[in-house]
Protein backbone atom coordinates (compact mmCIF):
# COMPACT_ATOMS: atom_id res chain seq x y z
CA UNK A 1 0.00 0.00 0.00
CA UNK A 2 1.16 3.46 -0.77
CA UNK A 3 1.23 6.05 1.95
CA UNK A 4 -1.73 8.39 2.03
CA UNK A 5 -0.98 12.00 1.32
CA UNK A 6 -3.58 14.71 1.62
CA UNK A 7 -3.97 14.89 -2.14
CA UNK A 8 -4.40 11.11 -2.28
CA UNK A 9 -7.11 11.29 0.32
CA UNK A 10 -8.83 13.97 -1.65
CA UNK A 11 -8.62 12.05 -4.92
CA UNK A 12 -9.99 8.96 -3.20
CA UNK A 13 -12.78 11.02 -1.73
CA UNK A 14 -13.78 12.15 -5.21
CA UNK A 15 -14.89 8.56 -5.93
CA UNK A 16 -17.70 8.75 -3.41
CA UNK A 17 -18.48 12.41 -3.94
CA UNK A 18 -21.27 11.92 -6.53
CA UNK A 19 -22.95 9.30 -4.38
CA UNK A 20 -22.56 11.41 -1.27
CA UNK A 21 -23.95 14.51 -2.96
CA UNK A 22 -27.07 12.79 -4.25
CA UNK A 23 -27.52 10.97 -0.97
CA UNK A 24 -27.24 14.18 1.04
CA UNK A 25 -29.63 16.14 -1.12
CA UNK A 26 -32.23 13.45 -1.74
CA UNK A 27 -32.03 11.38 1.43
CA UNK A 28 -30.41 13.08 4.41
CA UNK A 29 -31.86 16.51 3.79
CA UNK A 30 -35.43 15.25 3.20
CA UNK A 31 -35.06 12.99 6.22
CA UNK A 32 -34.57 15.93 8.58
CA UNK A 33 -36.87 18.09 6.50
CA UNK A 34 -39.70 15.70 7.39
CA UNK A 35 -39.32 16.57 11.06
CA UNK A 36 -39.25 20.30 10.33
CA UNK A 37 -42.29 20.07 8.08
CA UNK A 38 -44.22 18.04 10.63
CA UNK A 39 -44.18 21.02 13.01
CA UNK A 40 -45.44 23.39 10.36
CA UNK A 41 -48.47 24.03 8.28
CA UNK A 42 -47.58 24.22 4.61
CA UNK A 43 -49.67 24.03 1.45
CA UNK A 44 -47.12 24.54 -1.36
CA UNK A 45 -48.23 28.16 -1.83
CA UNK A 46 -47.98 30.21 1.36
CA UNK A 47 -45.00 30.33 3.72
CA UNK A 48 -44.35 27.76 6.45
CA UNK A 49 -46.42 28.41 9.55
CA UNK A 50 -45.12 27.00 12.82
CA UNK A 51 -47.87 25.12 14.64
CA UNK A 52 -45.92 23.23 17.32
CA UNK A 53 -47.28 19.79 18.12
CA UNK A 54 -50.62 20.42 16.42
CA UNK A 55 -50.00 18.03 13.54
CA UNK A 56 -48.98 15.24 15.89
CA UNK A 57 -51.96 15.92 18.13
CA UNK A 58 -54.22 15.72 15.14
CA UNK A 59 -52.69 12.38 14.15
CA UNK A 60 -52.23 10.75 17.54
CA UNK A 61 -55.17 12.03 19.54
CA UNK A 62 -57.87 13.18 17.14
CA UNK A 63 -56.79 10.99 14.25
CA UNK A 64 -59.56 8.42 14.35
CA UNK A 65 -59.26 8.04 10.56
CA UNK A 66 -55.52 7.59 10.89
CA UNK A 67 -55.77 4.80 13.42
CA UNK A 68 -58.42 3.04 11.38
CA UNK A 69 -56.10 3.23 8.37
CA UNK A 70 -53.42 1.63 10.56
CA UNK A 71 -55.97 -1.01 11.49
CA UNK A 72 -56.70 -1.69 7.80
CA UNK A 73 -52.98 -1.91 7.04
CA UNK A 74 -52.64 -4.26 10.00
CA UNK A 75 -55.53 -6.37 8.76
CA UNK A 76 -53.90 -6.83 5.35
CA UNK A 77 -50.57 -7.48 7.07
CA UNK A 78 -52.17 -10.16 9.23
CA UNK A 79 -53.39 -11.96 6.10
CA UNK A 80 -50.02 -11.54 4.42
CA UNK A 81 -48.24 -12.96 7.46
CA UNK A 82 -50.52 -15.94 7.85
CA UNK A 83 -52.13 -16.83 4.53
CA UNK A 84 -49.46 -15.56 2.12
CA UNK A 85 -46.46 -16.87 4.01
CA UNK A 86 -48.02 -20.21 4.88
CA UNK A 87 -49.02 -20.70 1.26
CA UNK A 88 -45.49 -19.79 0.19
CA UNK A 89 -44.03 -22.17 2.78
CA UNK A 90 -46.31 -25.02 1.72
CA UNK A 91 -45.54 -24.44 -1.96
CA UNK A 92 -41.82 -24.29 -1.25
CA UNK A 93 -41.96 -27.54 0.69
CA UNK A 94 -43.83 -29.16 -2.19
CA UNK A 95 -41.50 -27.80 -4.86
CA UNK A 96 -38.45 -28.80 -2.82
CA UNK A 97 -39.46 -32.46 -3.05
CA UNK A 98 -39.52 -32.29 -6.86
CA UNK A 99 -35.99 -32.36 -8.10
CA UNK A 100 -36.51 -31.31 -11.70
CA UNK A 101 -39.77 -29.39 -11.94
CA UNK A 102 -39.38 -27.32 -8.76
CA UNK A 103 -37.49 -24.59 -10.56
CA UNK A 104 -40.18 -24.27 -13.26
CA UNK A 105 -42.72 -23.41 -10.57
CA UNK A 106 -40.33 -20.83 -9.20
CA UNK A 107 -40.28 -19.11 -12.58
CA UNK A 108 -44.08 -19.06 -12.75
CA UNK A 109 -44.71 -17.90 -9.18
CA UNK A 110 -42.25 -15.07 -9.52
CA UNK A 111 -44.04 -13.41 -12.43
CA UNK A 112 -46.38 -11.56 -10.08
CA UNK A 113 -43.74 -9.85 -7.91
CA UNK A 114 -41.94 -8.76 -11.09
CA UNK A 115 -44.95 -6.90 -12.45
CA UNK A 116 -45.87 -3.48 -11.13
CA UNK A 117 -48.46 -2.89 -8.46
CA UNK A 118 -50.52 -0.79 -10.85
CA UNK A 119 -50.73 -3.56 -13.44
CA UNK A 120 -51.72 -6.17 -10.86
CA UNK A 121 -54.20 -3.81 -9.21
CA UNK A 122 -55.94 -2.81 -12.44
CA UNK A 123 -55.99 -6.36 -13.78
CA UNK A 124 -57.61 -7.69 -10.62
CA UNK A 125 -59.97 -4.74 -10.53
CA UNK A 126 -61.18 -5.72 -13.99
CA UNK A 127 -61.55 -9.34 -12.96
CA UNK A 128 -63.31 -8.81 -9.64
CA UNK A 129 -65.39 -5.63 -9.81
CA UNK A 130 -68.89 -5.82 -11.21
CA UNK A 131 -69.92 -3.91 -14.30
CA UNK A 132 -69.73 -1.12 -15.24
CA UNK A 133 -66.42 -0.46 -13.44
CA UNK A 134 -65.04 -3.94 -13.86
CA UNK A 135 -65.57 -6.94 -16.06
CA UNK A 136 -67.03 -9.14 -13.31
CA UNK A 137 -65.01 -11.97 -14.78
CA UNK A 138 -64.42 -14.18 -11.78
CA UNK A 139 -68.16 -14.45 -11.18
CA UNK A 140 -68.79 -15.43 -14.79
CA UNK A 141 -65.99 -17.95 -14.61
CA UNK A 142 -67.55 -19.49 -11.53
CA UNK A 143 -70.96 -19.54 -13.23
CA UNK A 144 -69.50 -21.29 -16.27
CA UNK A 145 -67.93 -23.87 -13.98
CA UNK A 146 -71.30 -24.50 -12.36
CA UNK A 147 -70.34 -22.86 -9.10
CA UNK A 148 -72.97 -20.14 -9.27
CA UNK A 149 -73.46 -20.35 -5.50
CA UNK A 150 -69.95 -18.97 -4.99
CA UNK A 151 -70.51 -15.82 -7.01
CA UNK A 152 -70.71 -12.61 -5.06
CA UNK A 153 -69.87 -8.96 -5.29
CA UNK A 154 -66.20 -9.12 -4.35
CA UNK A 155 -66.03 -5.39 -3.96
CA UNK A 156 -69.06 -5.10 -1.67
CA UNK A 157 -68.55 -2.82 1.31
CA UNK A 158 -68.20 -5.56 3.85
CA UNK A 159 -65.89 -7.64 1.70
CA UNK A 160 -63.63 -5.22 -0.13
CA UNK A 161 -60.92 -5.11 2.54
CA UNK A 162 -60.64 -8.90 2.61
CA UNK A 163 -60.55 -9.01 -1.19
CA UNK A 164 -57.76 -6.45 -1.14
CA UNK A 165 -55.83 -8.53 1.40
CA UNK A 166 -56.19 -11.67 -0.73
CA UNK A 167 -55.07 -9.90 -3.89
CA UNK A 168 -52.11 -8.52 -1.96
CA UNK A 169 -51.21 -12.05 -0.84
CA UNK A 170 -51.61 -13.28 -4.41
CA UNK A 171 -49.17 -10.70 -5.66
CA UNK A 172 -46.69 -11.28 -2.86
CA UNK A 173 -46.56 -15.00 -2.22
CA UNK A 174 -44.13 -15.68 -5.10
CA UNK A 175 -41.57 -13.46 -3.49
CA UNK A 176 -41.82 -15.25 -0.14
CA UNK A 177 -41.77 -18.55 -2.02
CA UNK A 178 -38.46 -17.73 -3.69
CA UNK A 179 -36.78 -16.84 -0.40
CA UNK A 180 -38.09 -19.90 1.45
CA UNK A 181 -37.39 -22.20 -1.51
CA UNK A 182 -33.79 -20.96 -1.68
CA UNK A 183 -33.50 -21.58 2.07
CA UNK A 184 -34.83 -25.12 1.70
CA UNK A 185 -32.39 -25.91 -1.08
CA UNK A 186 -29.44 -25.11 1.18
CA UNK A 187 -30.44 -27.84 3.65
CA UNK A 188 -28.17 -30.79 2.86
CA UNK A 189 -29.91 -33.96 1.67
CA UNK A 190 -27.85 -36.06 4.11
CA UNK A 191 -29.74 -34.60 7.07
CA UNK A 192 -33.03 -35.95 5.75
CA UNK A 193 -31.44 -39.29 4.98
CA UNK A 194 -29.89 -39.56 8.42
CA UNK A 195 -33.27 -38.74 9.95
CA UNK A 196 -35.00 -41.33 7.77
CA UNK A 197 -32.48 -44.01 8.76
CA UNK A 198 -33.09 -43.13 12.38
CA UNK A 199 -36.77 -43.77 11.71
CA UNK A 200 -38.02 -40.20 11.82
CA UNK A 201 -41.43 -39.52 10.31
CA UNK A 202 -42.01 -36.70 7.81
CA UNK A 203 -43.41 -34.52 10.57
CA UNK A 204 -40.45 -35.20 12.84
CA UNK A 205 -37.88 -34.27 10.24
CA UNK A 206 -39.98 -31.20 9.42
CA UNK A 207 -40.04 -29.92 12.98
CA UNK A 208 -36.49 -30.97 13.85
CA UNK A 209 -34.61 -30.20 10.65
CA UNK A 210 -36.54 -27.85 8.40
CA UNK A 211 -38.01 -25.43 10.93
CA UNK A 212 -34.85 -24.80 12.97
CA UNK A 213 -32.60 -24.47 9.95
CA UNK A 214 -35.07 -22.21 8.18
CA UNK A 215 -35.68 -19.97 11.19
CA UNK A 216 -33.43 -17.12 9.98
CA UNK A 217 -35.09 -17.11 6.56
CA UNK A 218 -38.59 -17.26 8.03
CA UNK A 219 -37.86 -14.42 10.43
CA UNK A 220 -36.51 -12.34 7.55
CA UNK A 221 -39.54 -13.09 5.39
CA UNK A 222 -41.81 -12.08 8.25
CA UNK A 223 -40.04 -8.77 8.87
CA UNK A 224 -39.99 -7.90 5.17
CA UNK A 225 -43.65 -8.92 4.82
CA UNK A 226 -44.70 -6.53 7.58
CA UNK A 227 -42.53 -3.67 6.29
CA UNK A 228 -43.72 -4.21 2.73
CA UNK A 229 -47.39 -4.64 3.50
CA UNK A 230 -47.72 -1.73 5.90
CA UNK A 231 -46.25 0.49 3.18
CA UNK A 232 -48.23 -1.03 0.30
CA UNK A 233 -50.29 1.49 -1.52
CA UNK A 234 -50.23 1.64 -5.32
CA UNK A 235 -51.79 -1.80 -5.81
CA UNK A 236 -54.61 -0.93 -3.43
CA UNK A 237 -55.18 2.41 -5.13
CA UNK A 238 -55.42 0.70 -8.51
CA UNK A 239 -57.63 -2.09 -7.19
CA UNK A 240 -60.20 -0.12 -5.22
CA UNK A 241 -59.32 3.57 -5.43
CA UNK A 242 -59.73 3.53 -1.65
CA UNK A 243 -63.30 2.22 -1.89
CA UNK A 244 -64.60 5.39 -0.30
CA UNK A 245 -62.20 4.99 2.62
CA UNK A 246 -62.90 1.29 3.19
CA UNK A 247 -59.48 0.21 1.99
CA UNK A 248 -57.63 3.36 2.90
CA UNK A 249 -54.23 2.23 4.17
CA UNK A 250 -51.73 4.49 5.97
CA UNK A 251 -49.61 5.45 2.98
CA UNK A 252 -52.73 6.19 0.94
CA UNK A 253 -53.77 8.57 3.70
CA UNK A 254 -50.37 10.28 3.55
CA UNK A 255 -50.57 10.49 -0.23
CA UNK A 256 -54.05 11.99 -0.10
CA UNK A 257 -52.92 14.58 2.42
CA UNK A 258 -50.09 15.63 0.14
CA UNK A 259 -52.53 15.88 -2.74
CA UNK A 260 -54.81 18.06 -0.65
CA UNK A 261 -51.80 20.20 0.33
CA UNK A 262 -51.72 19.24 4.02
CA UNK A 263 -48.00 18.61 3.95
CA UNK A 264 -47.33 19.03 7.67
CA UNK A 265 -49.99 16.53 8.57
CA UNK A 266 -48.68 14.06 6.00
CA UNK A 267 -45.19 14.34 7.46
CA UNK A 268 -46.44 13.81 11.01
CA UNK A 269 -48.29 10.70 9.85
CA UNK A 270 -45.20 9.50 8.06
CA UNK A 271 -43.12 9.90 11.20
CA UNK A 272 -45.67 8.05 13.32
CA UNK A 273 -45.80 5.16 10.85
CA UNK A 274 -42.02 5.16 10.48
CA UNK A 275 -41.53 4.96 14.26
CA UNK A 276 -44.02 2.10 14.49
CA UNK A 277 -42.24 0.19 11.72
CA UNK A 278 -38.74 0.82 13.09
CA UNK A 279 -39.83 -0.28 16.57
CA UNK A 280 -41.43 -3.37 15.10
CA UNK A 281 -38.51 -4.39 12.91
CA UNK A 282 -35.97 -3.97 15.68
CA UNK A 283 -38.12 -6.00 18.06
CA UNK A 284 -38.41 -8.68 15.41
CA UNK A 285 -34.66 -8.66 14.75
CA UNK A 286 -34.06 -9.05 18.48
CA UNK A 287 -36.56 -11.89 18.77
CA UNK A 288 -35.18 -13.68 15.73
CA UNK A 289 -31.68 -13.41 17.17
CA UNK A 290 -32.90 -15.04 20.37
CA UNK A 291 -34.63 -17.77 18.39
CA UNK A 292 -31.54 -18.30 16.29
CA UNK A 293 -29.48 -18.69 19.47
CA UNK A 294 -31.98 -21.19 20.84
CA UNK A 295 -32.15 -23.25 17.65
CA UNK A 296 -28.49 -22.95 16.77
CA UNK A 297 -27.96 -26.61 15.94
CA UNK A 298 -25.56 -26.17 13.06
CA UNK A 299 -22.96 -23.48 12.68
CA UNK A 300 -23.57 -21.16 9.74
CA UNK B 1 -45.30 -52.01 -4.49
CA UNK B 2 -47.04 -50.22 -1.69
CA UNK B 3 -44.13 -47.84 -1.38
CA UNK B 4 -44.23 -47.01 -5.09
CA UNK B 5 -47.95 -46.36 -5.07
CA UNK B 6 -47.54 -44.10 -2.09
CA UNK B 7 -44.78 -42.20 -3.84
CA UNK B 8 -46.85 -41.70 -6.99
CA UNK B 9 -49.81 -40.58 -4.93
CA UNK B 10 -47.68 -38.01 -3.11
CA UNK B 11 -46.31 -36.74 -6.42
CA UNK B 12 -49.83 -36.33 -7.80
CA UNK B 13 -50.93 -34.41 -4.73
CA UNK B 14 -47.87 -32.15 -4.86
CA UNK B 15 -48.28 -31.41 -8.54
CA UNK B 16 -52.00 -30.75 -8.23
CA UNK B 17 -51.31 -28.24 -5.48
CA UNK B 18 -48.48 -26.53 -7.36
CA UNK B 19 -50.23 -26.53 -10.72
CA UNK B 20 -53.46 -25.10 -9.36
CA UNK B 21 -51.60 -22.19 -7.78
CA UNK B 22 -49.48 -21.78 -10.92
CA UNK B 23 -52.65 -21.59 -13.02
CA UNK B 24 -53.99 -18.84 -10.81
CA UNK B 25 -50.82 -16.91 -11.67
CA UNK B 26 -50.94 -17.52 -15.41
CA UNK B 27 -54.61 -17.51 -16.36
CA UNK B 28 -55.32 -13.84 -15.55
CA UNK B 29 -52.62 -12.83 -18.00
CA UNK B 30 -53.96 -15.04 -20.77
CA UNK B 31 -57.33 -13.54 -20.10
CA UNK B 32 -55.82 -10.06 -20.22
CA UNK B 33 -54.17 -10.62 -23.62
CA UNK B 34 -57.23 -12.38 -24.95
CA UNK B 35 -59.63 -9.62 -23.89
CA UNK B 36 -57.43 -6.95 -25.40
CA UNK B 37 -58.21 -8.41 -28.85
CA UNK B 38 -61.95 -8.05 -28.46
CA UNK B 39 -64.32 -5.25 -29.26
CA UNK B 40 -66.11 -3.78 -26.31
CA UNK B 41 -69.31 -5.50 -27.41
CA UNK B 42 -67.68 -8.91 -27.66
CA UNK B 43 -66.19 -8.34 -24.24
CA UNK B 44 -69.58 -7.54 -22.73
CA UNK B 45 -71.00 -10.72 -24.29
CA UNK B 46 -68.44 -13.26 -23.11
CA UNK B 47 -66.38 -11.32 -20.54
CA UNK B 48 -63.21 -12.22 -22.36
CA UNK B 49 -63.67 -15.87 -21.47
CA UNK B 50 -63.85 -17.13 -25.07
CA UNK B 51 -60.75 -17.20 -27.22
CA UNK B 52 -60.67 -14.24 -29.59
CA UNK B 53 -60.86 -16.08 -32.93
CA UNK B 54 -60.54 -13.03 -35.11
CA UNK B 55 -58.17 -10.76 -33.24
CA UNK B 56 -59.25 -7.20 -33.31
CA UNK B 57 -56.38 -4.71 -33.25
CA UNK B 58 -58.51 -1.61 -32.87
CA UNK B 59 -57.71 -1.21 -29.15
CA UNK B 60 -54.01 -1.14 -29.87
CA UNK B 61 -54.53 1.30 -32.71
CA UNK B 62 -56.50 3.63 -30.42
CA UNK B 63 -53.83 3.41 -27.73
CA UNK B 64 -50.90 3.97 -30.00
CA UNK B 65 -52.33 6.48 -32.45
CA UNK B 66 -54.93 8.40 -30.44
CA UNK B 67 -53.72 8.06 -26.85
CA UNK B 68 -50.04 8.34 -27.68
CA UNK B 69 -49.23 5.34 -25.57
CA UNK B 70 -45.83 4.96 -27.19
CA UNK B 71 -44.91 8.28 -25.60
CA UNK B 72 -45.44 6.93 -22.07
CA UNK B 73 -43.58 3.82 -23.01
CA UNK B 74 -40.65 5.86 -24.25
CA UNK B 75 -40.82 8.05 -21.12
CA UNK B 76 -40.55 4.98 -18.92
CA UNK B 77 -37.70 3.65 -21.03
CA UNK B 78 -35.95 6.99 -20.78
CA UNK B 79 -36.30 7.30 -17.00
CA UNK B 80 -35.26 3.71 -16.49
CA UNK B 81 -32.28 3.88 -18.79
CA UNK B 82 -30.86 7.15 -17.45
CA UNK B 83 -31.44 6.22 -13.81
CA UNK B 84 -29.86 2.79 -14.12
CA UNK B 85 -26.93 4.19 -16.05
CA UNK B 86 -26.27 6.82 -13.38
CA UNK B 87 -26.69 4.34 -10.55
CA UNK B 88 -24.24 1.91 -12.13
CA UNK B 89 -21.57 4.56 -12.56
CA UNK B 90 -22.06 6.37 -9.26
CA UNK B 91 -22.53 3.33 -7.06
CA UNK B 92 -19.64 1.36 -8.56
CA UNK B 93 -17.33 4.33 -8.09
CA UNK B 94 -18.42 4.64 -4.47
CA UNK B 95 -18.33 0.89 -3.83
CA UNK B 96 -14.84 0.67 -5.28
CA UNK B 97 -13.69 3.48 -3.01
CA UNK B 98 -15.33 1.97 0.07
CA UNK B 99 -13.70 -1.36 -0.66
CA UNK B 100 -10.23 -0.36 -1.87
CA UNK B 101 -9.33 3.26 -1.18
CA UNK B 102 -8.51 5.13 2.01
CA UNK B 103 -9.97 8.46 2.97
CA UNK B 104 -11.05 10.05 6.23
CA UNK B 105 -14.61 9.38 7.40
CA UNK B 106 -14.90 6.28 5.24
CA UNK B 107 -16.59 4.08 7.83
CA UNK B 108 -18.97 6.77 9.02
CA UNK B 109 -20.14 7.51 5.49
CA UNK B 110 -20.55 3.85 4.65
CA UNK B 111 -22.54 3.35 7.82
CA UNK B 112 -24.83 6.18 6.76
CA UNK B 113 -25.63 4.40 3.51
CA UNK B 114 -26.27 1.20 5.45
CA UNK B 115 -28.55 2.95 7.92
CA UNK B 116 -30.53 4.42 5.03
CA UNK B 117 -31.38 0.90 3.91
CA UNK B 118 -32.53 -0.16 7.37
CA UNK B 119 -34.81 2.74 8.22
CA UNK B 120 -38.22 2.49 6.56
CA UNK B 121 -39.42 5.86 5.30
CA UNK B 122 -43.09 5.38 4.51
CA UNK B 123 -43.54 9.09 3.82
CA UNK B 124 -40.17 9.65 2.21
CA UNK B 125 -41.85 10.92 -0.92
CA UNK B 126 -43.45 13.85 0.93
CA UNK B 127 -40.38 15.94 1.83
CA UNK B 128 -38.79 14.91 -1.44
CA UNK B 129 -41.74 16.29 -3.37
CA UNK B 130 -41.79 19.49 -1.31
CA UNK B 131 -38.06 19.91 -1.84
CA UNK B 132 -38.21 19.36 -5.60
CA UNK B 133 -41.14 21.73 -5.73
CA UNK B 134 -39.16 24.44 -3.94
CA UNK B 135 -36.08 24.19 -6.12
CA UNK B 136 -38.17 23.90 -9.30
CA UNK B 137 -37.03 20.41 -10.15
CA UNK B 138 -40.51 19.08 -10.87
CA UNK B 139 -39.28 17.72 -14.17
CA UNK B 140 -37.41 14.85 -15.71
CA UNK B 141 -34.06 15.57 -14.10
CA UNK B 142 -35.54 15.97 -10.62
CA UNK B 143 -37.35 12.68 -10.94
CA UNK B 144 -34.31 10.84 -12.28
CA UNK B 145 -32.07 12.16 -9.49
CA UNK B 146 -34.62 11.17 -6.84
CA UNK B 147 -34.85 7.68 -8.34
CA UNK B 148 -31.06 7.41 -8.48
CA UNK B 149 -30.99 8.11 -4.77
CA UNK B 150 -33.60 5.40 -4.11
CA UNK B 151 -31.41 2.69 -5.59
CA UNK B 152 -28.08 4.00 -4.44
CA UNK B 153 -27.66 2.53 -0.96
CA UNK B 154 -28.48 -1.04 -1.86
CA UNK B 155 -26.40 -0.91 -5.04
CA UNK B 156 -23.37 0.42 -3.19
CA UNK B 157 -23.77 -2.23 -0.54
CA UNK B 158 -24.09 -5.08 -3.07
CA UNK B 159 -21.13 -3.92 -5.12
CA UNK B 160 -18.96 -3.25 -2.07
CA UNK B 161 -19.45 -6.75 -0.71
CA UNK B 162 -18.60 -8.07 -4.17
CA UNK B 163 -15.47 -5.92 -4.46
CA UNK B 164 -14.40 -7.11 -1.00
CA UNK B 165 -14.32 -10.71 -2.19
CA UNK B 166 -12.15 -10.03 -5.21
CA UNK B 167 -8.40 -10.70 -5.01
CA UNK B 168 -6.25 -7.59 -5.08
CA UNK B 169 -3.54 -9.11 -7.26
CA UNK B 170 -5.00 -7.94 -10.53
CA UNK B 171 -5.29 -4.39 -9.26
CA UNK B 172 -1.72 -4.47 -7.97
CA UNK B 173 -0.58 -5.68 -11.36
CA UNK B 174 -2.50 -2.89 -13.05
CA UNK B 175 -1.01 -0.37 -10.66
CA UNK B 176 2.50 -1.55 -11.37
CA UNK B 177 1.72 -1.21 -15.07
CA UNK B 178 0.95 2.42 -14.38
CA UNK B 179 -2.84 2.54 -14.16
CA UNK B 180 -4.28 5.26 -11.99
CA UNK B 181 -7.23 4.74 -9.65
CA UNK B 182 -9.82 5.65 -12.24
CA UNK B 183 -8.30 3.29 -14.80
CA UNK B 184 -8.16 0.46 -12.26
CA UNK B 185 -11.83 1.01 -11.42
CA UNK B 186 -12.87 1.00 -15.08
CA UNK B 187 -10.50 -1.57 -16.57
CA UNK B 188 -10.09 -4.03 -13.71
CA UNK B 189 -12.87 -3.44 -11.20
CA UNK B 190 -15.87 -3.10 -13.50
CA UNK B 191 -15.27 -6.26 -15.56
CA UNK B 192 -14.73 -8.28 -12.40
CA UNK B 193 -17.96 -7.14 -10.71
CA UNK B 194 -20.01 -7.79 -13.85
CA UNK B 195 -22.13 -10.51 -12.16
CA UNK B 196 -23.07 -8.14 -9.34
CA UNK B 197 -23.70 -5.37 -11.85
CA UNK B 198 -26.29 -7.60 -13.51
CA UNK B 199 -28.18 -7.80 -10.24
CA UNK B 200 -27.86 -4.07 -9.66
CA UNK B 201 -29.12 -3.29 -13.16
CA UNK B 202 -32.16 -5.56 -12.98
CA UNK B 203 -33.09 -4.53 -9.46
CA UNK B 204 -32.93 -0.83 -10.24
CA UNK B 205 -34.48 -1.07 -13.69
CA UNK B 206 -37.54 -2.83 -12.28
CA UNK B 207 -37.68 -0.41 -9.40
CA UNK B 208 -37.81 2.62 -11.70
CA UNK B 209 -40.03 0.98 -14.30
CA UNK B 210 -42.59 0.03 -11.63
CA UNK B 211 -42.38 3.21 -9.55
CA UNK B 212 -45.71 4.94 -9.20
CA UNK B 213 -46.05 7.17 -6.12
CA UNK B 214 -43.46 9.87 -6.76
CA UNK B 215 -44.11 9.89 -10.50
CA UNK B 216 -47.84 10.36 -10.00
CA UNK B 217 -47.21 13.35 -7.73
CA UNK B 218 -44.64 14.91 -10.02
CA UNK B 219 -45.91 14.41 -13.54
CA UNK B 220 -49.28 15.98 -14.04
CA UNK B 221 -48.19 16.87 -17.55
CA UNK B 222 -49.20 14.19 -20.03
CA UNK B 223 -46.00 14.41 -22.03
CA UNK B 224 -43.79 13.51 -19.06
CA UNK B 225 -45.82 10.65 -17.58
CA UNK B 226 -44.19 7.25 -17.24
CA UNK B 227 -46.17 4.14 -18.09
CA UNK B 228 -47.45 3.36 -14.58
CA UNK B 229 -49.03 6.79 -14.15
CA UNK B 230 -50.40 6.71 -17.69
CA UNK B 231 -52.08 3.36 -16.98
CA UNK B 232 -53.95 4.87 -14.05
CA UNK B 233 -54.89 7.91 -16.13
CA UNK B 234 -56.16 5.82 -19.02
CA UNK B 235 -58.17 3.76 -16.59
CA UNK B 236 -59.70 6.83 -14.97
CA UNK B 237 -60.60 8.39 -18.31
CA UNK B 238 -62.02 5.23 -19.90
CA UNK B 239 -63.46 3.35 -16.95
CA UNK B 240 -66.00 1.42 -18.98
CA UNK B 241 -63.74 0.62 -21.95
CA UNK B 242 -62.62 -2.71 -20.53
CA UNK B 243 -60.94 -4.18 -23.57
CA UNK B 244 -59.06 -0.93 -24.14
CA UNK B 245 -57.72 -1.05 -20.57
CA UNK B 246 -56.73 -4.66 -21.15
CA UNK B 247 -54.78 -3.65 -24.24
CA UNK B 248 -53.01 -0.95 -22.24
CA UNK B 249 -52.16 -3.45 -19.50
CA UNK B 250 -50.90 -5.89 -22.12
CA UNK B 251 -48.60 -3.30 -23.63
CA UNK B 252 -47.25 -2.52 -20.15
CA UNK B 253 -46.97 -6.09 -18.87
CA UNK B 254 -45.95 -8.21 -21.83
CA UNK B 255 -42.47 -6.75 -22.44
CA UNK B 256 -41.64 -7.19 -18.75
CA UNK B 257 -42.95 -10.76 -18.73
CA UNK B 258 -40.95 -11.67 -21.85
CA UNK B 259 -37.83 -9.99 -20.52
CA UNK B 260 -38.30 -11.80 -17.23
CA UNK B 261 -38.70 -15.18 -18.90
CA UNK B 262 -35.59 -14.68 -20.98
CA UNK B 263 -33.39 -13.76 -18.02
CA UNK B 264 -35.28 -14.95 -14.97
CA UNK B 265 -32.19 -15.81 -12.90
CA UNK B 266 -31.10 -12.18 -12.88
CA UNK B 267 -34.61 -11.06 -12.01
CA UNK B 268 -34.93 -13.41 -9.08
CA UNK B 269 -31.51 -12.43 -7.76
CA UNK B 270 -32.27 -8.77 -8.33
CA UNK B 271 -35.63 -8.73 -6.62
CA UNK B 272 -34.48 -10.75 -3.64
CA UNK B 273 -31.43 -8.51 -3.29
CA UNK B 274 -33.18 -6.81 -0.39
CA UNK B 275 -32.62 -10.08 1.47
CA UNK B 276 -29.00 -9.17 2.13
CA UNK B 277 -30.04 -6.26 4.30
CA UNK B 278 -31.40 -8.55 6.99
Amino acid sequence: MRENSASDNFKNFLFILPALLIFSIFYIYPFFYTFILSFHRYDFISEFKFVGWDNFKEVLIYGKDWWSSIYRGGFITFWALTFQNMLAFALALAADRLTRTGKIYRVIFFVLPVLSEVIIGLLMQQMLATAPQGGDVLNHMLKNLGLASLTRDWMANDRVLLTTAIVHCWKGFGWAFVLIFAGLQTIPEQLYEAARIDGASWWQSFTNIVVPLLMPVLALVMVLTVLGTMQAFAMILALTRGAGGLTEVPVMKIYDHVRSSQVGLACAEGIVLGVILVAFSFTMLYISKQIRKKYDVLPG
Amino acid sequence: MYYRAKKVFILIVLHTFLISVALSCILPFFWMVNSSFKTEKEFMDDHGLKIATNPHWENYRILVVEKQFWLYFLNSLFYTFITVFLIVIISSLAAFAFSRLQFPGKNVIFFMFLAAMMIPLPAGFVPLYVLLNKVHLINRSGYVLAMVNMGLSLSIYLLKTFFDQLPRDLEDAARIDGCNRLQIWWNVGMPLVAPALGVVIVFNALNVWNEFVLASLMFTDDRLMPLQVALMEIYHRNIVAHSLIMAALTIAALPIILLYLSMQKHFIKGLTATEVVG
